[in-house]
């Protein structure tokens, strides 16, 4: 484990738009006064013609990704989520969303991950605010491998999608031969048969970590990459709240409006299952360095184990 | 332009207000007001200006043209039903469960509509950032996008048009009814946008102030647009709120509402009328 490769999911996205944009001249990338956060920066430089700062001003940036998808482009407009599915809601709504354009919204520095900048810039509410918008695909990856398929798969698919990206460098898992990413489907990553662990972005890791020491301590996990949280992979959470008949999702969201309570509409409708958050609990964030912030926020292996354990009868 | 080519515009704006009135009357709402204010604009733009054909409504190369106040879409499908983009009839079927005339314009429902719009403020954006892909994907075609007074109250416009200036949009030409009135009163009191054009000017734009019921001023300020380079173009046409119906001129109350029955009589009347004079000229 000593040496595993850590990259934030922000900069695994640049490097997909400079390979993509190789390949693809219909594919356009516009900025807010962030490329060097966001990383757009690693495309601007290898294509300068085709990348477009507007400034600090994301409604403008959002509905003239909308005017150019229209023209028959592929934009992709990053900013940090809070200014993107935040600020530009409802440009994203009424622009993209309604008339069903082909406009990627890539969004860093999503969560509280974001760190030392804090409440203001720690957007844990855009997977509620983009679910709500009907036929938008809304994303989040687990680590660069991930995060570059992903991007891929979204300028193949045809309509809106909203792409939530880390700032924080997480380690890379997956492996990049024999992968494909699939939108709308989740991954299984780990089998188990006590609880389910439903997880996306950097939560990912942490629940395969937490599912080891759970295995210690005999209770076994499954651990689910659920990169899409919408369309929900419908299927494979069904099969696992069958398979283990408990299920905890964790995210860096609040717990609600995001993965936590899509699984638990699922769930109650269709195969009654006791299921535990692990999100943001209906509160702002504060300044502080990312990794004291996500164990200060419960968003951590450890206490991923301990609600396990309490949902399992072990404590 | 001749003689004979204004008669034609006239008749088609003529045409334009009366399938407004038919239109909201049969709907029993939207907004007359606006789309009054904007016919001729409306006749202009689709009998004269713009690079389009109703046969073939998503030809790429076309002009696009943005209605940014989406609230006057009456204006907008009158003049798109009167072009053949779709048969007149269809515009009393306005705001009605299944018509593909939406209260406000869906680009995905109605041929000829370029983009959806009605949260104002979004248009104008959208327009110039279709200004922008049509120079990268190098087309010659030319965005035309038409703002209300009152909405250039949203920041967004503003945004839009820093962005215009600085990317040198030089295809996209932005006209602003300037009607006076929105809808809780007169603009300078609600909210004054003045002095309009100098504000654009500042912005970067060409500017043109026209009257906005006068033909030729209207084809004066688009040519000059057309041949204006490495700035965009803005056209501020002073027009009057409800323009051609004597009891909804100039009056606020007509923003948003529907004539009833005996309104809908007078006001076709005396539509009826304007056009039988044009006609006869």
């Amino acid at each position: 484990m000593s040496d595993v490769r850590k990259i934030a999911t922000r900069e695994s996205m640049g490097n997909a738009l400079k390979e993509l944009g190789a390949q693809h001249e219909d594919l356009i990338v516009f900025d807010a006064d962030l490329a060097g956060a966001t990383k757009t920066n690693i495309f601007q430089k290898a294509f300068p013609e085709r990348h477009f700062d507007c400034g600090i001003a994301e409604a403008n940036m959002t509905a003239a990704a909308a005017g150019a998808a229209a023209m028959g482009l592929v934009p992709f407009i990053a900013t940090f989520a809070m200014f993107a599915a935040g600020r530009a809601f409802e440009q994203i709504r009424n622009s993209i969303g309604y008339p069903h354009l082909n406009v990627k919204i890539a969004a860093t520095h999503g969560g509280i991950s974001v760190g030392e900048d804090g409440a203001s810039h720690q957007c844990c509410e855009d997977f509620a605010m983009m679910r709500a918008i009907p036929g938008m695909v809304v994303m989040s990856p687990s680590d660069d491998v991930e995060a570059r398929a992903m991007v891929k798969a979204a300028y193949e698919y045809i309509g809106p999608v909203y792409m939530r990206f880390g700032r924080a460098a997480v380690p890379v898992f997956h492996q990049e031969e024999d992968y494909s990413f699939q939108i709308g489907k989740g991954e299984v990553l780990r089998d188990g048969t006590d609880v389910a662990v439903l997880a996306n972005g950097l939560m990912v890791n942490e629940a395969l970590l937490a599912a080891e020491t759970l295995a210690a301590e005999g209770v076994s996990v499954q651990v689910i990459n659920m990169a899409t949280i919408k369309p929900l992979d419908e299927a494979l959470v069904l099969k696992a709240a069958q398979r283990c008949g408990k299920v905890i999702t964790c995210e860096e969201h609040s717990v609600i409006g995001g993965l936590g309570e899509a699984v638990c509409a699922l769930l109650s409708e269709k195969c009654p299952t006791p299921v535990r958050r692990v999100g943001v609990n209906d509160e702002f964030g504060y300044s502080g360095p990312a990794g004291a912030l996500l164990k200060q926020f419960g968003l951590s292996a450890e206490h991923l184990v301990q609600v396990a354990k309490e949902l399992c009868g072990k404590e | 332009m001749t003689a004979s080519e204004k008669k034609q515009l006239m008749i088609a704006a003529c045409k334009v207000r009366m399938g407004v009135i038919e239109g909201v009357h049969s709907a029993k709402a939207g907004h007359p007001g606006g789309s009054l204010s904007a016919a001729d604009l409306f006749a202009y733009l689709y009998f004269k200006e713009l690079r389009v054909d109703p046969a073939n409504p998503k030809w790429e190369d076309r002009d696009r043209f943005v209605l940014s106040k989406g609230h006057t879409a009456p204006g907008l499908y009158a003049a798109l039903a009167n072009r053949g983009f779709f048969p007149v009839e269809e515009l009393l079927t306005l705001r009605h469960i299944g018509s593909r005339l939406q209260g406000h314009p869906n680009m995905n429902e109605t041929p000829g509509v370029d983009m959806s719009t009605g949260s104002l403020g979004q248009g104008v954006s959208a327009a110039a950032g279709m200004a922008l892909a049509a120079r990268y994907q190098g087309k010659d075609c030319r965005v035309y996008t038409l703002l209300g007074d009152g909405e250039i109250q949203e920041g967004q416009v503003w945004e839009a048009f820093m962005f215009a200036h600085h990317y040198k949009l030089d295809n996209l030409c932005v006209i602003i009814d300037n009607n006076g009135l929105q809808i809780d009163g007169p603009v300078d009191q609600v909210m004054s946008p003045y002095p309009i054009a100098d504000k654009l000017k500042a912005f970067g734009f060409a500017a043109a102030e026209i009257d906005g019921h006068d033909f030729e001023q209207i084809e004066s300020a688009l040519a000059a647009a057309r041949q204006t380079k490495g700035v965009p173009f803005a056209i501020v046409m002073k027009t009057i709120k409800g323009k051609g119906v004597s009891f909804m001129e100039n009056q606020a109350g007509w923003h948003g509402k529907a004539p009833n029955d005996e309104e809908y009589a007078i006001a076709m009347k005396e539509l009826s009328a304007q056009l039988a004079e044009v006609e006869a000229m």
